[in-house]
């Protein structure tokens, strides 16, 4: 319900956008990988992003905390847009948490310190406060009892619901989701998940890039396919699901529903 | 329905067979296990028999040691002239000028006595304060060191550093060495590295022009082209134009090493530290130099120890060094004809001193091996 009215924007000053992005481009040399983007997210909004592998879709949301820059078009985030200016972009970054399909965990410091780090030396809390807060995201994602080790002990699901706790240490507004699944065990992709729901009705802005198609049935406000570096489409779930309207995404679905 | 179903039932675990556990396994099978494995193990033991009794013989079981002059060893021509290197151990330790001035020999006792007390607790796991010892070593002690050993303070005559010399003064070019090379060739390293490319292109200058040019050219070059920059009444020391030679070269060598390591972290490390708002100094400092500097770790150490044979190059500019100070004090009249001796103790100094960098650093990889990568 709330996902219809959101993405219409008919009340802006209750469902303001977060995220506003602008006639996105962007080029890997010559090879154009993001054309034409216009995207708004919404504060509590929870999207999808999926589509074949070199849609653009990573890159999308790499852009969005500047570990791409793009080249044309304008990205706002949460006010701030994105140009050089380092300090921004800081700014920016720290405000916007992101999960990595392959983790990217910090091997040299133990799980505590992972989560840690940031908030003491970015949002300058004290050790103690940031121990209290990272402690308490750890059971939110059920392994406090993991605090001590380093993350090469750990299995790779507990490693990536790590990731997320690390990234929630920073309070963050939006949080990014790279494949967050892609690289784990069947076993693990479902504690995974169930980690990320949890994280969606406690009301988090969510951009996922993924391809658990139950997720996003089940989580999303909106989904969105990418093909060539273009949306193709945007739909609710219910939607997107049962009557695509382009036959790109039609194509797509029953590729990946029937495997 | 459940009765199909099978109940899993975990074998338990069992001890390995005794003849591939233990002391005597362990020589069957990599000593002997195949022929051509029994023959090099025989052919290794029979040439240890050639050799090493008689090596033995003559360092040890016949050797002397005994008196004060070279009477004794020539009497005994069987054995070492340990008696040699008894009688000149102050020269070949800490140079001329505290040979002959014994009033002044507790000055670089006392140097490498303090270096040795600081340094031991660093080498324990479990030390508390490591991080003050270790700033101690780096800034105090030097200062300690110059105040000490050079003196012209509190009453303690000066010795010239044109004086110094043997261990003392490998010792000081070694230390002053890597302790400058490290920070500067890391800087070097992240230089290297970075996008800005003036930065890029001024590191990639300095590495190549000094990893190109041999210690020996820029030692002369420190000792006969400096001076002529120079107004004629300026001549700073001899030792220092040594040191700084050796700190721009080896910075050079060690910022090779330490880009070794930069280049072997992931992407991944950069961009997840990106995303969580670290700036560059911070991610370096934090994330990226603690993994690359524990990956180049030998690498490193292989530089340090090379660098400390190399100093040994000094004598080149007149600089009597531990190496040129055995060689020296052999070809002096009293000893003429023991120099194998002088260069058997200056080796055996020169490789404890090697040995001990390699374990510690060995030791360190394996503490800070948090990934399980070496066994």
């Amino acid at each position: 319900m709330t996902s219809a009215s959101a993405s219409k924007k008919s009340t802006k000053n209750q469902i303001s956008p977060i995220i506003t992005i602008n006639k996105l481009n962007k080029w890997f040399g010559k090879f154009h990988v993001l054309k034409d983007i216009d995207l708004e997210v919404n504060k509590t909004e929870k999207i999808v992003i999926c589509g074949p592998s070199g849609s653009g879709k990573s890159t999308l949301i790499r852009c969005i905390n500047r570990l791409e820059v793009h080249q044309e078009g304008t990205i706002i985030v949460d006010g701030t847009e994105l140009t050089d200016d380092v300090k921004q972009i800081n700014e920016i970054r720290s405000d916007v948490g992101m999960v990595f399909q392959h983790f990217n965990l910090f091997p040299h410091l133990t799980v505590l310190e992972n989560c840690t780090l940031a908030p003491i030396w970015v949002r300058k809390k004290s050790k103690l406060e940031a121990d209290e807060l990272a402690m308490e995201l750890l059971t939110k994602v059920r392994i406090p009892d993991q605090a001590k080790k380093y993350p090469g002990q750990l299995s790779g699901g507990q490693q990536q619901r790590v990731a997320i706790a690390r990234a929630l240490c920073m309070q963050p507004r939006v949080m990014l989701f790279d494949e967050p699944t892609s690289a784990l065990d069947p076993e693990m992709i479902k504690e995974v998940l169930e980690t990320m729901i949890e994280l969606a009705e406690s009301g988090m802005t969510m951009i996922v890039v993924t391809h658990e198609m139950g997720f996003a049935n089940k989580v999303a406000d909106r989904v969105i396919f990418m093909d060539e570096g273009q949306i193709v489409e945007q739909n609710d779930p219910k939607n997107f699901f049962n009557n695509p309207k382009s036959d790109r995404t039609k194509l797509f679905l029953s590729q990946i529903l029937n495997h | 329905m459940t009765e199909t179903l099978s109940k899993f039932q975990k074998i338990p675990d069992r001890e390995p067979p005794s003849s591939t556990v233990g002391m005597l396994a362990w020589v069957r099978i990599n000593l002997f296990g195949t022929t051509t494995n029994t023959i090099t193990t025989l052919l290794f033991l029979y040439v240890i028999y050639l050799f090493l009794p008689p090596f033995l013989d003559w360092a040890i079981f016949n050797a002397n040691i005994s008196g004060s002059d070279r009477s004794v060893c020539d009497e005994n021509k069987s054995g070492a002239c340990w008696t040699f290197v008894k009688v000149r151990f102050e020269q070949l330790l800490f140079g001329l000028y505290f040979a002959t001035n014994p009033d002044q020999i507790w000055r670089p006792i006392t140097a490498l006595f303090t270096f040795g007390i600081i340094l031991t607790p660093l080498l324990f796991e479990k030390t508390p304060f490591k991080k003050w010892l270790l700033l101690i070593l780096l800034t105090a002690y030097p200062v300690f060191f110059i105040f000490i050993v050079y003196g012209g303070a509190f009453g303690i005559p000066v010795s010239d550093t044109g004086q110094w010399g043997g261990f003392l003064l490998t010792f000081a070019l070694a230390f002053v060495g890597i302790v400058l090379a490290l920070p500067l060739g890391i800087l070097l390293a992240l230089g290297r590295r970075s996008q800005m490319p003036v930065i890029r292109a001024l590191s990639v200058t300095y590495i190549e022009f000094w990893r190109g040019t041999p210690l020996i050219t820029i030692l002369f070059m420190a000792s006969v082209m400096l001076p002529l920059f120079f107004p004629s009444g300026v001549d700073f020391d001899k030792v220092v134009r040594a040191m700084i030679g050796i700190t721009l070269f080896q910075s050079a060598y060690t910022a090779e090493a330490v880009r070794g390591g930069l280049q072997a972290i992931d992407k991944g490390q950069t961009e997840a530290s990106m995303a969580l708002g670290l700036g560059y100094w911070k991610r370096t400092i934090f994330i990226i130099l603690p993994q690359a500097l524990k990956i180049s770790i030998p690498a490193i150490v292989n530089t340090f120890i090379a660098l400390f044979k190399d100093t040994s190059l000094v004598s080149i500019i007149g600089l009597l060094d531990l190496l040129k100070m055995s060689q020296s004090a052999s070809r002096s009249l009293e000893w003429n004809g023991y120099d194998i001796e002088g260069y058997l103790f200056a080796g055996f100094v020169f490789w404890a001193c090697c040995y001990g960098m390699s374990s510690y650093s060995q030791k360190l990889e394996r503490k800070l091996d948090t990934e399980g990568r070496t066994e």
